[in-house]
């Protein structure tokens, strides 16, 4: 089949700004662009027919193309240097903390070159067990490796006599789990100087042919696991000597025979792996393996690295890190001036296949077009990217209480495995995934496939276009970058279905804009959840560490909360003093995904501070229909909850009731398990549809359903939701202040 | 403990009336029982086109999906043609309710 894949550089690009697309072909050297305006999802014959519009572009047509790997694996690296040992005598030395000893040949550190064969390192071997190698002879120690258990390991190298020593020396671990040591002795030939430099965690192998993630090499023998404190001396020590090498503070008498030290506790938060020894080889991370790891020497008194950074020495590599895809350039669009701000994508068609590559317009900096802005959920976007595990898990279809649902572009991560990870997966050694990054091509981020994120936000799109299509599209990521200033032009911001993950910046920035007099409208459910760190320096790359409590794929090792990019205590706003209940009112109570439900009309929908919203709104039921499994109350939903910050005046108009057994309580709701914790049984189990206003005239809106936009074009727009919301928007227009609380 | 019963057709029977929604609590133990994970290919829906028409497919964990020729144009139908599958597997026999 004749496929076609691609993404682009930035997500949002407002007028004179160029997005430049990056493509690969699968068995052929043609595809067609087209850039187009997405006004809908693709929903079937029950909602607005999809439709998107053609935008004139110079890039649109034919083009030619190729295949671009995908250069997956985290690695670290120092270019070539002198110092570096080219035949003469070393020794080598470091803490590894292997995660998949079985899996095969692992780089762990060393100048050795896969392609010519040259150079010496140390490695993980095929049996399992740590190995020298120096130029053709391998070492190894004979003893296999225990997974997740931290070893010291040397390795001596005296070239008069090619005289080869390694040590494997486990370290207790609390526990009297049998490991195993060994010191063994060999003899080898030379071995030359390598062009490359040093590498960690990967061999380099060459020339790569095509995108590099380093120098221009390929990779190969990509280890799992963490390597703490890396040492390198241009001489053979014996034990003794080898002790006062790896020693802190680094012993003066080693004198020039010191090659590199090297201390990965310093520059957690970049990509920077720092030499300490007097030469300065400092090297770079590849693909982004995650920092602020437990080092060998971490003894429990402090779970917080910034404060103990010698305790979080250790790196820990993943053959399934991806920070960048790295694939060139082969198209660019230039939004042009008068585009209106709104959703965009490069279609990419090849006569089999159709793959999509959304961005978003947004207006000049600092200007709004409209009254209205739609913040689109990038962060969440980003940290869902290839979500494998919702359809690759064989647990998904008992939580979701229905056989998973899935498609060609779904299907491509079976075939692309590196095309990466989402932060819902694990690693191939187990380990949480904490990092995502939006420079590779995607399989869930596009207006066709499973209702989701991106997907269902277009439900929000359509209904918007409905009313005339007056809104400007702002981004979360802009909005972590340019703070309050992005949403003041506008009376009212609507948020996605789903706006699940935040920085302090952009929930700073909401409070700001509250505070002024803003409105808000929260469209969605399961917002404001968890905490996440940008990358310092990277856009468009983010960082969540799932610590203490919380629905979780996984959840952050012990001692590991804390995020590298940011120092920032990681896990639930909730934890962190800043329930999504106290800025909007409601926040995540439980989700399922069998069967969606509706809202009932509560006593305080007849409060007059109300009545606004219910004007010509008929019926007790609201959404008691939808595209969503029926109805607009479901899949993941929030309640009010006063203990947690809903405000005290705030007015819940309408509940959802009726939701099945796959509807259970989030985890933090459960401290003592109990039995008593799913929707038939457990009357706390409902979404909030929640009104209040916040002072300076300002006022918040939500739905607490994910659904809910599902069913904003029901029947042809003819509907109470419809109606409802409708209501809210123009209410929320409208500058006409709200009055102060409890006035 | 829960235990599969080929006899209890009355879950069946409900679970054909309603696949999505409130189950009773027996009907949920054997759903669980049921889409548990085990050994082999599992089921999953491929989108043919949205929101109209299924194809039932097999997949091993790792692998792609393979198709069979099950084509639904309701989901309810499909959970229903899942759960009869599944049921002849643990009772050795087809499901009474057709």
């Amino acid at each position: 089949m004749k496929r076609v894949m691609g993404y682009c550089d930035r997500w949002s690009a407002g007028p004179g700004e160029t997005v430049r697309f990056k493509v690969s072909c699968i068995d052929t050297t043609a595809y067609e662009a087209q850039i187009v305006r997405l006004k809908q999802p693709d929903a079937g014959k029950l909602a607005t027919g999809f439709a998107p519009e053609p935008v004139e572009a110079d890039c649109n047509g034919g083009h030619e193309g190729r295949y671009q790997p995908i250069p997956i694996g985290g690695a670290a690296a120092v270019g070539p240097h002198v110092a570096l040992p080219g035949g003469g005598c070393f020794t080598l030395c470091g803490w590894v903390y292997p995660t998949t000893p079985e899996k095969g040949r692992q780089a762990v550190m060393g100048t050795w070159c896969e392609a010519t064969r040259s150079g010496f390192g140390i490695e993980i071997g095929a049996d399992g067990a740590f190995a020298l190698r120096v130029g053709g002879t391998v070492l190894s120690s004979g003893v296999r490796l225990v997974a997740r258990r931290w070893y010291f390991v040397a390795a001596t190298f005296e070239a008069a006599t090619g005289t080869m020593v390694l040590w494997q020396e486990p370290r207790t671990d609390h526990d009297f789990h049998p490991v195993d040591g060994a010191v063994v002795r060999g003899v080898a030939g030379a071995y030359g100087r390598t062009a490359h430099g040093f590498t960690f965690a990967a061999w380099a192998n060459g020339a790569a042919e095509g995108p590099s993630a380093w120098g221009g090499l390929r990779f190969a023998c990509h280890m799992n696991g963490r390597i703490d404190s890396p040492r390198l001396a241009s001489v053979a020590l014996d034990r003794a000597g080898i002790a006062r090498l790896a020693g802190d503070p680094l012993d003066a008498a080693l004198g020039r025979n010191l090659v590199a030290a090297w201390d990965f506790s310093l520059g957690i938060s970049g990509e920077t792996v720092s030499d300490i020894g007097p030469r300065r080889l400092h090297g770079t991370t590849i693909n982004l393996p995650t920092r602020a790891m437990r080092g060998w020497n971490w003894d429990g008194t402090e779970t917080n690295w910034t404060r103990a950074p010698h305790q979080y020495g250790a790196i820990h590599f993943h053959d399934t890190d991806l920070a960048d895809a790295c694939w060139a350039d082969d198209f660019s669009f230039t939004v042009p001036e008068g585009l209106r701000s709104g959703v965009y994508a490069a279609r990419l068609t090849t006569p089999d296949f159709e793959y999509w590559v959304p961005f978003f317009v947004v207006p000049p900096r600092g200007v709004g077009r409209s009254k209205v802005a739609f913040l689109a959920s990038t962060a969440t976007y980003t940290v869902y990217l290839n979500n494998r595990g919702r359809f690759l898990s064989t647990t998904t279809e008992r939580y979701q209480g229905r056989v998973t649902v899935m498609d060609d572009i779904d299907a491509l991560l079976v075939e692309f495995p590196e095309m990466g990870l989402s932060t819902y997966d694990r690693h191939s050694d187990g380990s949480g995934v904490s990092v995502s990054s939006r420079h590779r091509p995607m399989q869930n981020f596009r207006p066709n496939g499973r209702h989701w994120n991106f997907n269902l936000d277009l439900f929000i799109i359509d209904w918007l276009e409905r009313l005339g299509g007056d809104y400007d599209v702002i981004t979360e990521e802009d909005l972590h970058t340019h703070g309050y200033d992005l949403l003041k032009p506008y009376a009212v911001v609507l948020t996605g279905s789903h706006p699940e993950y935040d920085s302090r910046d952009m929930l700073d920035s909401f409070e700001t804009y509250l505070r002024r007099g803003g409105r808000m409208m929260y469209m969605g459910g399961n917002g404001f959840y968890w905490r996440i760190a940008h990358h310092p320096v990277r856009p468009g790359v983010i960082e969540v560490r799932r610590a203490e409590g919380g629905v979780r794929a996984w959840d952050a090792e012990p001692g590991e909360a804390f995020h590298a990019f940011s120092g920032e205590y990681g896990g639930l706003w909730r934890r962190n003093m800043r329930a999504p209940q106290r800025l909007f009112g409601v926040g995540f109570i439980s989700q399922g995904f069998d069967h969606c439900s509706y809202y009932r009309r509560t006593g305080d929908a007849a409060d007059p501070r109300v009545a606004w919203m219910f004007a010509g709104v008929e019926g007790e039921l609201l959404g008691d229909f939808g595209i969503l499994q029926g109805g607009a109350a479901g899949l993941e939903i929030d309640a009010a909850d006063w203990g947690l910050g809903t405000p005290k005046h705030a007015l819940v108009v309408a509940r959802s009731e009726n939701h099945s057994n796959t509807y259970e309580l989030v985890a933090e709701e459960v401290l003592i398990p109990h039995g008593a914790t799913d929707a038939v049984i457990n009357p706390d189990i409902h979404a909030d549809m929640t009104f209040f206003e916040t002072g300076q005239g300002g006022a918040v809106f939500s739905t607490g359903s994910i659904a809910y936009a599902g069913s904003l074009g029901w029947n042809g727009f003819d509907n109470n939701l419809f109606r409802l919301t409708t209501n809210v928007l123009n209410r929320f227009k409208d500058s006409k202040p709200f009055p102060e609380p409890g006035a | 403990m829960y235990q599969f019963d080929k006899s209890r057709v009355d879950l069946a029977r409900e679970f054909k009336a309603a696949p999505f929604g409130e189950h009773s609590p027996d009907l949920q133990y054997l759903l669980n029982i049921l889409r548990a994970p085990r050994p082999g290919p599992f089921h999953v829906l491929l989108i043919d086109r949205p929101g109209e028409r299924w194809t039932l497919g097999l997949m091993e964990p790792g692998r792609a999906p393979v198709r069979t020729n099950m084509v639904f144009t309701d989901l309810a139908a499909a959970e229903w043609h899942v759960f009869r599958e599944r049921w002849s597997v643990l009772a050795g026999a087809e499901c009474p309710v057709v």
